[in-house]
């Protein structure tokens, strides 16, 4: 029993010492690096809250004055007059109508541009083309309005042979078919991602049961990478819809419940700027109607990139 | 591969005349070959209308700005479009530049540090950073502007329309950017190198600080000069904060007033007067050689130093 005691105590004296040695001292120094790092993580988090805070609150007051259902149902927008009315309709049509006629130009030519890109290129051809798709990419958006309203609608004039006026100075096309132009960038390089990471083996295999490439591409690559090609969509639906700049300068600032591009129109992004140049007094009606479109228009931007992640979450295939 | 045997499958008994089965089948590989150069064509097509309109937008602003690049550099904004200028707004645009990389690269590359190096992925708290900075990065710049608006500049803050507002509001919004392009960047330094320093006794934060970071700079430098250039070229939410465009001085410190190089462009642009149109292009002219030459820095940048392992 002694013994035992004795070896006990003996062991007790050992781990002890083990256990000193490998006393882990508190490293103070790495838990608040740590500590700081996740202060920077979380700066995101708060961005968001505060971007739904400072939407929130001017909006909530803004529907005191207006009701939801005038906002989203009558067919007038002039808030800023002494006579205000609060139909935001006008304002969602435009922004329907020149997201539409982007679409148009962005998502073939960015799909397109993708598939040459990713199939089609030699390397030389991509290492020359890429880089030029990216400096288009970083050209700003003034600058792109500013292409649109003195060069592209001049120029949609004097070629016009459709029926119907030509367009006028501010119209909607113009300022479409620019933004159209920006969006192929973003389009093309999600795309092409998304068809890169489908593996040689699937294109071989295609190859070798006789496939041409054409039909390798179209039935094989484009539907193997359809998550990816799909979620490239959605962004670039997205960045229409929050486009701003471009609307601005070439499609003009009256609100126009209508539907035909040669018209002028003023989208939920433009008349937030818009107001924004008017500098409204904090509190009155007018500085809260740029919240209250701000919301809609962070609502319906949110909800595209939810659904884009969670398109590309479930459906993409995972290749080893 | 059905399209090989094609729209129309061989005759009966076509196998049995070989001469008539070359010619069908070779008919077909005909316009095999047809369809296939028409698809590569309209490719080319898609590809080249990106390229041409960079080349039409770049020619015509060269034309009609370069006489007047030196008029905006000199001078400063005036109702009289002979002397007008845009020099405080370059200014304005140097200091802007200057203060978003001071306050995005440290916070963005911490982020992108705890996120890769630091975080257990499998905790939910993580998952929704991780798809919150997702979400941040395709949020429509003018609601940023919107948030400066209602909490830098008037609300809580109350920062007023000063340089700083200006500045925070353009960090908030290439965030994403940069955190996006760190996490990349470090992401891309394989894991035998943090392995090997953690053998050696080095603590996490040495590890990453000493290894990890020092081989993923010109990933970060890449990305982050991206980010910058977007947020330089900006307007929306600087117009909604409030930026002036009748700025007659540079900014002389955080509390300034001040005005931007695309607020002044878009101001001249929406001036009925030819002759503002025409500084607008010289305006644009020296925007695009400052955004370009960042752009082709980060580009020869990645070239030159990024590793392969």
């Amino acid at each position: 029993m002694s013994i035992s005691q004795g070896g006990e105590a003996a062991a007790t004296a050992g781990t002890a010492r083990v256990r000193a040695v490998l006393a882990v001292k508190p490293r103070w120094g790495e838990r608040a690096v740590l500590g700081s790092l996740v202060l920077c993580a979380l700066l995101s988090v708060a961005t968001t809250v505060a971007i739904v805070v400072a939407l929130l609150e001017p909006t909530i007051a803004f529907f005191r004055h207006v009701s939801p259902i005038e906002f989203l149902t009558t067919t007038e927008w002039s808030p800023l007059f002494s006579d205000p009315e609060f139909g935001v309709l006008p304002l969602l049509s435009a922004t329907l109508v020149l997201t539409a006629i982007a679409l148009c130009v962005a998502l073939p030519f960015g799909l397109g541009s993708a598939i040459y890109l990713s199939e089609y290129a030699s390397p030389r051809t991509r290492g020359l083309v890429k880089p030029t798709l990216e400096v288009l990419a970083g050209i700003p958006t003034v600058v792109f309005g500013f292409f649109a309203l003195t060069f592209l609608t001049p120029l949609l004039q004097d070629v016009w042979f459709l029926p119907g006026d030509p367009p006028g100075v501010f119209n909607a096309l113009s300022a479409g078919l620019v933004m159209g132009v920006m969006i192929i960038p973003t389009v093309a390089s999600l795309a092409e991602d998304a068809m890169a990471a489908v593996p040689h083996d699937m294109r071989a295999g295609s190859f070798a049961l006789g496939a041409t490439k054409l039909s390798t591409t179209v039935r094989v690559v484009v539907p193997a990478a359809l998550s990816g090609i799909v979620a490239a969509f959605i962004l670039g639906v997205s960045r229409a819809i929050g486009e701003t700049m471009i609307v601005t300068i070439a499609s003009g600032g009256t609100p126009n419940l209508s539907f035909d591009p040669a018209e002028a129109m003023q989208t939920m992004t433009a008349f937030i700027a818009a107001a924004g140049i008017g500098d409204q007094p904090t509190g009155s009606v007018g500085y809260q109607t740029i919240f209250a479109v701000g919301t809609t228009l962070f609502a319906i931007t949110f909800l595209m990139n939810m659904l884009s992640v969670r398109i590309v979450r479930r459906y993409r295939e995972v290749y080893e | 591969m059905s399209d090989l045997a094609g729209p129309n499958p061989a005759p009966e008994g076509l196998y049995a005349q070989p001469a008539r089965a070359a010619e069908v089948l070779g008919r077909q590989r005909l316009r095999e070959r047809a369809k296939n150069a028409l698809f590569r064509g309209l490719l080319l097509f898609s590809l080249l209308l990106g390229v041409v309109a960079l080349v039409v937008l770049l020619a015509d602003v060269l034309d009609r700005g370069l006489g007047h690049v030196w008029q905006v550099v000199t001078s400063f904004p005036s109702g009289l479009p002979a002397r007008a200028g845009a020099q405080s707004a370059i200014m304005g645009t140097i200091w802007l530049m200057a203060l978003v990389a001071l306050f995005t690269i440290p916070v963005g590359v911490g982020a992108a540090v705890y996120l890769e190096e630091y975080a257990d992925r499998s905790r939910r708290w993580n998952r929704l950073i991780e798809v919150n900075i997702q979400n941040l990065a395709a949020v429509p710049s003018i609601v940023y502007g919107i948030l400066g608006l209602g909490f830098l500049v008037r609300g809580f803050v109350g920062l007023g329309q000063t340089l700083l507002a200006g500045a925070l509001t353009l960090s908030l919004l290439v965030l994403p950017t940069v955190i996006i392009a760190s996490r990349e960047a470090l992401r891309s330094v394989p894991d035998s190198i943090r392995h090997g320093s953690l053998a050696l006794g080095a603590t996490p934060w040495q590890t990453t600080w000493r290894q990890v970071l020092p081989a993923a700079i010109p990933g970060i430098a890449t990305g982050t000069i991206l980010g910058l250039s977007r947020a330089i070229g900006e307007a929306a939410p600087l117009i909604l904060l409030g930026a002036l465009t009748f700025v007659t001085f540079n900014p002389e410190g955080l509390n300034s007033a001040f005005t931007a190089l695309p607020i002044q462009i878009f101001n001249w642009i929406s001036r009925p007067q030819d002759e503002f149109k025409l500084l607008a292009a010289g305006a644009i002219l020296v925007l695009l050689v400052i955004l370009l030459s960042m752009n082709a820095f980060a580009i020869w940048m990645r070239s030159r130093y990024q590793k392969r392992w």
